[in-house]
């Protein structure tokens, strides 16, 4: 679904991405662990398109196009979603007009019928419903006002209304309390199916133990320096990030 | 494309309405003076006072000096290199019924959106359809009537109605009142006249459509609304122009008059040409004055303006609230971009008891254009119990742009409330992504949030006209990327 080969990637003349290499396939689950400035989130921001980063070197494919070469609408189109570890507020837009907007450019991408406020309505109030979350989300602006809880959740929310083929999140679980976290995890278990596939950039191993990774990576200095089934999540938590002294990073 | 280059384009946006319809018209040469005063007159076969009415202010503007204390800069006009009067040759006979207006003219209004056939795209809405210097078709005359209502041109008016005309014409902004209304009351060659007798309320809505053609031509119209007691109407008025290098003159003068317990709704889309969006050469000097007079108790005059063309906009809709419990509104979103210049704002001067008025100014501007709110709240010694409210907002596009707010309040009574609110804000980069991650386009995106800024104004236009005035913002920002 999604090959990453050689990734270099700078912002500001600083080289941030430094040679990333990953391959993820339909229905798997990935996580990336690792220490704070490792590049993390620079890698969901460049698979996004975020013009504020240049890719000097290397590719990524994604069902057999070139992500990097589609602009960010176009990248979403496609069915890629990226949850923002700092969502962005939007005064004056409400959640349910910009959600509609999203989902119907993506229908009307796929060759579908738009719809209504009306059967957006349902969809929307059932996906609230089913993320336990206040029925008055949907006609509160854009993240305009949040808790940072609220924020994530809203981030989750969308996914599931967008439905993306590939969901990247990026440290969606950071400043959740545990009730928040089961029903963010609850949301993310339900949309893995077969077709499609989900990267989880975390910095803890608790939010593994509600989703249960096929492949847990470890990201240092702009590079995946290992790879490991999810049993290498807990090394980490047990031994720190001393780990990467072991594979000579 | 990066966030920055399409704001960048959205300020150079493309204005759709700068055809030219090559209508052969009779106009009188350049120049201002006593006779082409009195030629004006004598075109328009007005009855005698009007001429004096034309002369008097002609006499005093003479005296008078052009205004320069607006944050507006712009070259000096030459008044006498200004047509003064300039119509359609096919408009000078009267039309028999709506069938006759020259086919010409009803496709340049087709055009623009305002079909001159009743029960067309607008049905349920009357049109006036003015031409450089004259009204060339009213729609719905005829049904208007039965239930007493008078809306027509206000050429017309002097002739069928000349005591209406004579009672009311300037009796809200007198011909001294300043430099472009004065030239106004002198030179005024068009406009619409709407009176709304006692316990009517008005079947329909009212609309003139302003559209300036020839070349040099100044537009002067003239606007008289007359509510009686517990009366209502909902007027709009709508104007384009097409693309010149030269700057047209448009200085318009709308008065309203409300009597007991009346309300009239005025609406205003204004999408005058703005110049050439690199060189800031042509467009329109939009110097209007615009001001409503309640005077009857409780009666209620509302100002909704979205305010989008022009090279120069130098407006203040304003309300006299003399009547005791008179409400004056004023809700307006004003977009500047590339070169263009926006003074405007209101006045709200309370007079009588419990008088309650609301100020609602939204100002959005791209480009390096620059985006000015003035207003004045004055609460007289007599107005015990008044209360206003008032809230500007300034949104910013892009950085090499300008927003600033003037409000001056002026209290004389120790009860009055008066409460102020401000905000600045901006669409930002990071705003533009997060939407495009989402799969929505730089366009839509700014179009929502743009909407979602100005919604607390677009509320207060009627229904039919909310949609064209979202749309026109829409019109703004399309082709403005890819
Ligand atoms: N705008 C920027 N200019 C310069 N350096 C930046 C900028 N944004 C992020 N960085 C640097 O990039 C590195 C990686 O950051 P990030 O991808 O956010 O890491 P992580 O998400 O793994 O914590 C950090 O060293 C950070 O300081
Ligand atoms: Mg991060």
């Amino acid at each position: 679904m999604l090959t990453i080969q050689n990734l270099h990637a700078k912002i500001e003349d600083k080289e941030i991405l430094k040679g990333l290499t990953l391959n993820i396939k339909a229905g798997e689950v990935h996580a990336i662990m690792g220490p704070n400035g490792s590049g993390k989130s620079t890698l969901a921001k460049v698979l996004t398109g975020d013009d504020n980063y240049e890719v000097t070197k290397g590719t990524a494919t994604f069902e057999g196009k070139d992500l990097l070469s589609l602009e960010p609408e176009e990248r979403a189109l496609e069915g890629f979603f990226m949850a923002f570890q700092y969502p962005v507020e939007i005064p004056g837009v409400n959640n349910a007009s910009f959600l509609r907007m999203a989902a119907n450019a993506r229908r009307k991408h796929a060759g579908l019928e738009e719809l209504d406020p009306l059967e957006f309505n349902d969809l929307l109030q059932e996906k609230i419903r089913f993320l336990d979350m206040n029925p008055d989300f949907a006609d509160r602006n854009v993240n305009f006002g949040f808790s940072g809880g609220e924020k994530k959740r809203n981030e989750i929310l969308q996914m599931a209304v967008l439905n993306p083929k590939l969901a990247l999140l990026d440290e969606t679980d950071s400043g959740l309390d545990i009730d928040a976290l089961r029903i963010v995890a609850n949301g993310v278990n339900k949309l893995r199916r077969d077709n499609n596939a989900i990267i989880l950039i975390t910095h803890y191993q608790r939010l593994l133990n509600y989703i249960v990774p096929d492949i847990v990576h470890i990201m240092h200095d702009g590079r995946i320096v290992k790879s490991g089934p999810k049993e290498l999540a807990l090394e980490l938590e047990e031994r720190g990030y001393e780990l990467l002294q072991n594979v000579g990073a | 494309m990066s966030s920055t280059q399409a704001l960048q384009d959205f300020a150079a946006r493309e204005y759709k309405f700068g055809f030219r319809s090559d209508i052969e018209t009779e106009s009188f040469a350049k120049g201002l003076s006593e006779e082409v005063i009195r030629k004006i007159s004598e075109a328009k076969d007005e009855p005698p006072f009007m001429l004096e009415f034309r002369l008097k202010a002609y006499r005093h503007w003479l005296t008078m000096e052009e205004p320069h204390w607006s944050e507006t800069p712009y070259a000096p006009i030459d008044y006498q290199d200004v047509i003064y009067y300039s119509a359609p040759k096919a408009a000078k006979k009267k039309l028999a019924s709506l069938d006759d207006v020259d086919p010409e003219l009803r496709k340049t209004f087709e055009k623009l959106g305002v079909p001159l056939i009743e029960q067309k795209r607008l049905a349920g809405v009357a049109v006036d359809a003015v031409f450089d210097s004259v009204s060339v078709a009213t729609t719905y005359k005829e049904k208007l009537k039965k239930e007493g209502v008078i809306f027509c041109s206000i050429s017309e008016a002097m002739q069928e109605y000349p005591e209406l005309v004579q009672k009311y014409l300037g009796s809200v902004v007198p011909y001294t009142d300043n430099f472009f209304a004065t030239l106004n009351s002198a030179v005024f060659t068009d406009g619409s006249f709407v009176f709304i007798p006692k316990g009517v309320r008005c079947p329909m809505e009212l609309s003139t459509y302003f559209r300036i053609n020839t070349e040099n031509t100044g537009q002067f119209e003239r606007t008289l609304i007359v509510a009686e007691d517990n009366s209502y109407v909902s007027y709009l008025e709508g104007c384009t122009a097409p693309k010149f290098d030269s700057n047209q003159l448009h200085a318009a003068v709308v008065e309203l008059v409300a009597l007991e317990n009346a309300e009239i709704k005025y609406s205003t889309v204004q999408n005058w040409f703005a110049g050439d969006p690199e060189t800031g050469k042509g467009g329109i000097f939009n110097f209007v004055t615009k001001r409503g007079k309640c005077l009857g108790k409780k009666s209620k005059i509302s100002w909704t303006q979205v305010e989008t063309g022009s090279a120069i906009t130098w407006k203040y809709p304003s309300c006299l609230l003399l009547g005791d419990e008179s409400v004056g509104e004023f809700y307006s979103v004003a977009l500047t971009a590339n070169r263009q210049q926006a003074d405007t704002g209101t006045k709200m001067i309370h007079v009588g008891k419990n008088t309650k008025s609301t100020i609602v100014a939204k100002g959005i501007s791209a480009g390096q254009s620059n985006n000015n709110y003035r207003g004045l709240v004055s609460i007289m010694k007599s107005a015990s119990g008044a209360r206003n409210f008032t809230q500007c907002d300034s949104m910013l596009i892009g950085d090499k742009c300008n927003a600033n707010t003037f409000p001056l309040i002026d209290v004389q009574h120790p009860n009055a409330q008066v409460e102020h609110e401000a905000s600045t804000s901006k669409i930002s980069d990071d705003q533009l992504f997060y939407c495009r991650s989402r799969g929505i386009s730089t366009e839509d995106a700014m179009g929502a949030i743009i909407n979602g800024f100005c919604k607390d104004v677009f509320r207060e236009l009627p229904t039919e006209f909310a949609v064209e005035a979202t749309k026109l913002l829409g019109i703004k920002l399309e082709n403005s990327v890819g």
